[in-house]
């Protein structure tokens, strides 16, 4: 095994397998075949795929677009027809995508047959709502409650906890029975079974990623390349080349821990990432950091859009349902966590990873993970002590990106923060 | 500790519309001192963001439930606790609890939307006492919903219980979903008013009405009802001409009383969503089984609508139709609160709907805090001047 052979083998391939899962939608579309709209936060790959249901993301198909910088066209399309500057941009690129039937940079999009989503973001149901109305489908929202208190966590074998696991699980057999009335097809457990084996090498394998960025230097950009995994960690989910994907990529990062082998940035730097990308100047949001050799070694958007695969559950598959009800209540419970309720969570990662400064950044788009960032940044800093910045802007909507601002403050952060080790280091630290 | 001494009697004995300016004033004023002084008395207070709570069970175990809904505040120390792009009533209401305004012993709130699903978290690094989340159904049409409900009803009892030293038994939780059985039958009552004869009461004293409910126990809000409703329907004053609207889109974040008098100058507001938790449960609660059960089938079944809530049997567009037929109104004042994502989202359906069934709709958009009405007022006077003399 060579450098060249296994290094950045994961982001080539990562991408080769996105554009083939688009390429098969595409054609899928162009077929008239349906799709299953599904949301990262709790997608269900593994019981959707028992029923050869395409499925399709369209919080991806909408960040392609502000990733390959036309979302502003899809923006004003929508606030054309009466959606409000001040919600969701991901609905609304999706709207225009729809209006469009479907057409979209990358190809086409197929029409729902179904909307499957969780509660993990109120915005789901009123999109979902959106497309049951346009397109006259059903919407099957899966209830997943959440921590009741902050710190307060339940586990399996306890009551409540069990309690909430039943409810899932009711739901689960539910969407089947729907899923077998959309597609005429019987369900077959066994099939299941290897779906669900299938997302076991997933989540067992995106959690060892995870952890390995702990390396120093850290073995892979968690906002960039981060960015590429979780779009096969999504769309791949419960299939073998998913699975197969990971594999490689977990042997690909060991490789480059055991060698030292970093980023391309020389890592003076390490830094945790809050909250969700700023997609319409992606790669020079990135540079605003790795210019000063800052480099993300961690990301709660990691953790959350994989639907909570970080926390690297295995569904046993004696069990399926049950296990799966089980496993699917953990993941998009601390899916849920890492938006709300992340302060002990990225507290518990700053000695873990040696990090030196935490980044907010909140977005107009997304209330979900960004209404609480001003006061768990406050808090994390009253814990710790560590440097924190906190930057606002948007996913999609490049009006609300102002890059000269963003580099003011992230210029003033990184000066704040060599000038902090300098202090430390004369007073004698490490 | 039982608490019988009255927190809020003032209006007592009063006529009419001295009851009814001491009830908006201590709307307007954002008066929470009925609150303090139940906790001076002893009393213990369990305050839950919008839209719905099940107020029996904070009172069956023996807590004034107070309806954390924003108020007329600076939020001074609040506003550094949250980012841009956001909502008001999230602001000022935990302005509220933190300047001190309102004190309280536990805090619940719901995942009605993204912004307020922070908030239990939020609240709860700010303070020492439970903040929770009820996470009620958001799958109203699972067989689970009812159940699940049942249990988290009865956590919740268990743990009010616990705060306030009174178990909530059956027998106490019977007594309370009587109590506000009466209650929401008195609110009805004051809504038939509204829609049958709405020259007898403006619409932000029938507002004040049922707001100074989230503030002060069950037992005095039903007095009060029982003394201003019989008084409101003796009115002589005469009926004018003008048209009849429903107020659609303030089931969370509440306009100010003066976009609600404002309104009222020219309009007679039949039917609202104003505090629509208060009157979600649209029937009696059955009072002869399991409590907690009735309540949560009663929450799933005789409820109304919110677009913070999705149930297959009632898309809002056409329950928006069928509030606004039942009102007999001829036109919708469609309004959502600035940065209120649901709002906003559910307002592009309910335009599509209100222009395929020809019904005139004013479309707008509020903040609590906002004062100047002036602009606002010549838009609405010039929509109801075009349907009266088109």
């Amino acid at each position: 095994m060579t450098d060249e052979s296994i290094v950045g083998r994961g982001t080539r391939e990562g991408s080769r397998l996105f554009r083939g899962w688009f390429d098969e939608l595409t054609a899928a579309a162009d077929r008239g075949d349906r799709a299953a709209y599904v949301f990262v936060m709790g997608s269900l790959n593994e019981v959707l795929r028992c029923f050869d249901m395409h499925v399709t993301f369209p919080e991806i198909n909408s960040l392609q677009l502000a990733v390959r910088r036309v979302a502003h066209e899809y923006l004003c399309e929508a606030e054309d027809q009466g959606y409000s500057p001040d919600i969701c941009g991901y609905v609304k690129a999706d709207v225009a995508t729809q209006l469009r039937c479907g057409k979209h940079p990358m190809g086409r999009i197929p029409k729902p047959s179904i909307a499957v989503l969780t509660n993990a973001c109120n915005t789901y149901v009123k999109w979902a709502e959106i497309w049951e109305r346009m397109h006259g489908i059903p919407v099957f929202t899966i209830d997943v409650p959440g921590h009741r208190q902050l710190g307060v966590h339940t586990k399996p074998g306890q009551g409540q906890f069990e309690s909430d696991r039943r409810y899932v699980e009711t739901q689960i057999r539910e969407l089947i029975t729907l899923c077998e009335q959309i597609s005429g097809k019987k369900f077959d457990i066994d099939r299941l079974r290897e779906n669900m084996a299938h997302a076991n090498t997933m989540s067992r394998c995106w959690k060892r990623i995870l952890e390995l960025n702990s390396n120093t230097p850290s073995v892979f950009n968690a906002l960039t390349d981060g960015t590429i995994y979780l779009g096969v960690a999504n769309g791949l989910r419960g299939t073998p080349e998913g699975a197969q994907y990971f594999e490689q990529l977990v042997e690909e990062m060991e490789y480059k821990a055991a060698n030292n082998i970093g980023t391309t940035v020389d890592e003076q730097h390490r830094l945790s990432f809050v909250g969700v990308p700023c997609y319409p100047i992606f790669r020079r949001f990135n540079e605003l950091f790795t210019d000063w050799g800052g480099t993300f070694v961690s990301s709660t958007y990691l953790w959350f859009a994989s639907g909570g695969t970080n926390c690297g559950y295995e569904y046993d598959l004696t069990d399926p349902i049950a296990s799966l009800s089980e496993g699917f209540l953990l993941s998009v419970r601390d899916a849920m966590d890492s938006m709300f309720d992340q302060t002990s969570m990225v507290r518990d990662s700053i000695e873990r990873f040696d990090i030196d400064g935490v980044v907010y950044h909140p977005i107009k788009s997304c209330r979900t993970v960004s209404t609480g960032l001003a006061d768990s940044r406050r808090s994390l800093m009253e814990q710790t002590g560590v440097s924190s910045l906190f930057i606002e802007s948007d996913m999609m909507d490049r009006r609300v990106v102002s890059e000269a601002q963003l580099k003011n403050r992230v210029d003033a952060f990184f000066e704040g923060l060599i000038s902090r080790k300098q202090q430390h280091a004369a007073a004698g630290g490490h | 500790m039982t608490i019988t001494k009255p927190v809020f009697d003032c209006w007592v004995d009063q006529p009419l519309p001295e009851l009814l300016r001491l009830c908006r004033l201590a709307i307007e004023e954002g008066d929470f001192s009925m609150v303090e002084r139940w906790r001076e008395a002893g009393g213990r207070t369990l305050g839950h963001f919008q839209v719905y709570f099940p107020t029996e069970i904070a009172h069956a175990a023996g807590m004034l439930p107070v309806k954390m809904c924003g108020a007329p505040v600076e939020p001074n120390n609040a506003d550094s606790r949250f980012g841009s792009y956001l909502c008001s009533i999230l602001k000022t209401s935990l302005e509220l609890s933190l300047s001190g305004q309102v004190t309280l012993d536990m805090f619940v709130s719901h995942p009605i939307c993204d912004a307020a699903r922070n908030l239990a978290a939020i609240w709860g690094r700010n303070h020492e006492y439970p903040c929770q989340i009820l996470y009620l159904p958001q799958n109203a049409n699972s067989r689970g919903s009812a159940p699940y409900l049942t249990g988290e009803y009865n956590r919740l009892r268990a743990e009010a219980g616990q705060i306030s030293g009174i178990e909530a038994t059956d027998e106490r939780l019977r007594a309370s979903i009587e109590l506000y059985n009466t209650s929401r039958a008195l609110v009805r009552e004051l809504y038939a008013i509204k829609r049958d004869t709405p020259w007898k009461i403006t619409a932000e004293d029938a507002y004040s009405l049922v707001a100074i409910g989230g503030r002060i126990p069950v037992e005095e809000h039903i007095a009060l009802l029982q003394a201003a409703l019989p008084a409101i329907r003796e009115r002589q004053t005469k009926a004018e001409d003008r048209i009849r609207v429903v107020f659609e889109g303030a089931f969370c974040e509440q306009p100010p009383l003066d976009l609600i008098r404002m309104v009222g100058r020219s309009c007679y507001i039949v039917d609202d969503d104003f505090l629509i938790g208060l009157r979600w449960l649209l029937e009696d609660v059955p009072n002869d089984g399991d409590p907690a059960a009735a309540l949560a089938e009663a929450y799933l079944e005789r409820s109304s609508y919110s677009p913070v809530q999705h149930d297959n049997r009632k898309p809002k567009e056409k329950m928006l139709i069928k509030r606004l037929r039942a009102a007999k109104a001829e036109a919708v004042v469609l309004t959502a609160a600035k940065m209120c994502e649901p709002g906003l989202e559910e307002q592009v359906a309910y335009v599509h709907a209100l222009d395929s069934e020809k019904v005139p709709y004013f479309l707008s958009e509020f903040e609590e805090n906002m004062s100047n009405f002036g602009s606002l007022e010549l838009q609405v006077e010039t929509f109801v001047e075009n349907l009266l003399f088109s």
